[in-house]
């Protein structure tokens, strides 16, 4: 049984995709130089973080404004392994998914976790547990179609293999 | 029980009498769109996926704006990957450089969207096509890769808001400042996954022009996309420039709708969305006075005949103000070559005003009009995040081209009105 466990990085509502990072990086295809400028704007210390604390906690309307998927890119390089939020911008949370990013949506998830709280996510039934506080976080359910998604880690490559479900 | 413009089109794409919010459907898609930055990964995406050809070689639009003319090796590079893709698949719509200009305005002047039409855009403003009354939204290069292997995508059927906006803007209020005002009111994520559907006799008296407008910045509000409920001037235009002929697809009378709002144009006053949030709307007077080094009027917000021609007709006779570069990008070549033959530009190079080529321009602030440490720019585009035009300790204000051309003249945040 895979399950991921880390520390929660806590952000706010409305975390942009300029934030996230920002548009003069957008010439860059390599992954790794992208993920060199995540948050580099606004908060560069979180690059730092994000090598400990792997899971994203943040309010509503995450990874709003433009549609670039260098955003869940530069974060899955960057060693985020999860974000759980309240609410997700659709484009951002359709990238993250065709990026192999598991994006959970969790009310009140913002009040409930404190930063750097030790988060289990079971990658079997998407259950998310707050090891600190001893509490499970109640998750909306992720449809199947896109489990099938994240298990196969990302769009392309089930689409590669799976052509036919499509 | 009826059914919205959303519904009706999910419905039809996907083969179903009927759909209703929050299911997911997979619809087949009319057509796609990609732009500079989204076609590379995504051509890459659509080869690693183990496709071959794309779906439909009439159906792929590619247009070139977000750093045109390339300003680097590095985006020099990528705009020739993009046309070798394009020459190798035999993709119909391409608009290079000096071809086109902003792939939303491609969309529109070269009849490549209609009422009724799925549009999915690599780009998040591709909900500015909504003003043609089709259904619209943004995407990343995954999904778009996606599409281009098979011409299908998944959708989550939204729930719609609905705006029904009485009477008529008082010029210079443009439709800028109305939807700055429904930004503020609904919030930056107050339509997460909702469609926005505009209607009203505020709305029929609207150009198709300043419809986009409107539509273009539905995604502020976090919305999935934004539809203009089609009439008589969409199916004109349609009609008389492309000969294309559609039904309009309009809302059922007796259709669900989440939540209903219903405005007075009439009283609608010049807006600012100031840094560093798009839904921090205030009015003009009560921002008066702050000082600009930056005035840029384009972008697919407001790079528009229409615009121009009010930005022009503030600057008429006047000088820019010393301290400011006024930046004039229209937003594709046909504007450009109507503003010149209409004497536009000529009335913007007399006021000191730079006219860029057709692009998005200062708006990302990726190529031109980058802001320095401590600047601050009044544009009418559509983002105002941190960093969104240079320097993250610059700053953006957006408002109309009326207002940031006003502005420009005096120096500082001005109400149009005063030059009215």
């Amino acid at each position: 049984m895979t399950k991921i466990v880390s520390k929660a990085l806590k952000m706010g509502n409305d975390v942009d995709t300029d934030m996230i990072i920002p548009a003069r990086y957008l010439m860059i295809m390599d992954e790794s130089e992208l993920a060199s400028h995540v948050f580099e704007d606004m908060k560069p210390e979180f690059r730092k973080k994000f090598e400990t604390n792997k899971i994203i906690v943040a309010g509503r309307n995450f990874g709003c404004g433009s549609s670039r998927e260098h955003a869940p890119i530069a974060l899955r390089k960057a060693g985020i392994k999860a974000i759980i939020a309240e609410s997700y911008a659709r484009i951002f949370y359709r990238n993250a998914i065709n990026q192999g990013m598991i994006v959970l949506e969790a009310e009140n998830v913002s009040n409930l976790v404190g930063d750097g709280d030790d988060i289990e996510v079971d990658l079997n039934t998407y259950e998310v547990v707050d090891l600190k506080k001893g509490i499970a976080l109640p998750v909306r359910e992720v449809p199947k179609f896109m489990t099938r998604i994240l298990e196969a880690g990302g769009l392309v490559n089930y689409l590669r293999d799976h052509k036919d479900e499509w | 029980m009826g059914q919205t413009i959303s519904e009706k089109i999910l419905s039809r794409a996907s083969g179903r009498k009927g759909v209703s919010p929050g299911e997911i459907v997979k619809a087949n898609v009319d057509i796609l769109m990609v732009n500079d930055v989204t076609a590379p990964p995504a051509f890459e995406a659509f080869e690693q996926m183990g496709f071959k050809k794309v779906w439909d070689v009439d159906k792929v639009v590619v247009g070139l704006d977000h750093v045109v003319p390339a300003c680097d090796i590095k985006s020099a590079t990528l705009n020739k990957a993009v046309r070798d893709f394009v020459i190798k698949q035999g993709i119909k719509h391409f608009y290079d450089v000096g071809r086109g200009g902003i792939c939303h305005q491609i969309m529109q002047e070269k009849g490549l969207v209609w009422p009724g039409m799925v549009l999915v855009g690599a780009d998040s403003h591709t909900c500015t096509s909504g003003a043609l009354g089709a259904f619209c939204v943004g995407v990343g290069q995954s999904d778009a890769a996606a599409v281009l292997g098979t011409g299908r995508l998944w959708f989550r059927v939204p729930d719609t808001f609905r705006f029904e906006v009485e009477g008529a803007l008082k010029s210079p209020v443009m439709s800028k400042d109305l939807i700055l005002q429904i930004i503020g009111q609904v919030g930056a994520d107050g339509a997460v996954y909702k469609a926005l559907e505009f209607a009203g006799p505020a709305f029929e008296r609207m150009s198709i022009g300043e419809r986009m407008t409107v539509a273009n910045m539905s995604i502020e509000a976090s919305a999935k996309t934004g539809i203009v409920e089609p009439d008589r001037k969409v199916s004109d235009y349609l009609k008389t420039r492309f000969n294309i002929q559609v039904p309009l697809v309009k809302s059922d009378k007796d259709a669900h709708f989440e939540k209903k709002w219903t405005l007075d144009a009439s009283k609608v006053e010049p807006k600012v969305a100031v840094p560093f949030r798009v839904d921090n709307v205030k009015n003009v007077s009560e921002v008066e006075g702050t000082e600009v080094n930056q005035a840029f009027v384009g972008s697919c917000t407001n790079g528009r005949i229409e615009d121009l021609r009010m930005a022009a007709k503030i600057v008429d006779g006047r000088k820019v103000h010393e301290r400011v570069r006024f930046i004039v990008a229209p937003a594709s070549m046909e504007v450009y070559s109507q503003a010149l033959s209409e004497g536009l530009l000529s009335k913007f190079i007399e006021a000191d005003a730079i006219i860029c080529g057709p692009s998005c321009a200062a708006c990302p602030g990726m190529s031109n009009g980058i802001l320095a440490l401590g600047e601050v720019c009044i544009s009418s585009s559509n983002r105002n995040f941190l960093s969104r035009m240079g320097h993250k300790d610059s700053k953006v204000y957006l408002a109309s081209p009326a207002t940031v051309a006003a502005s420009a003249v005096k120096g500082k945040i001005t109400d149009p009105r005063v030059f009215a």
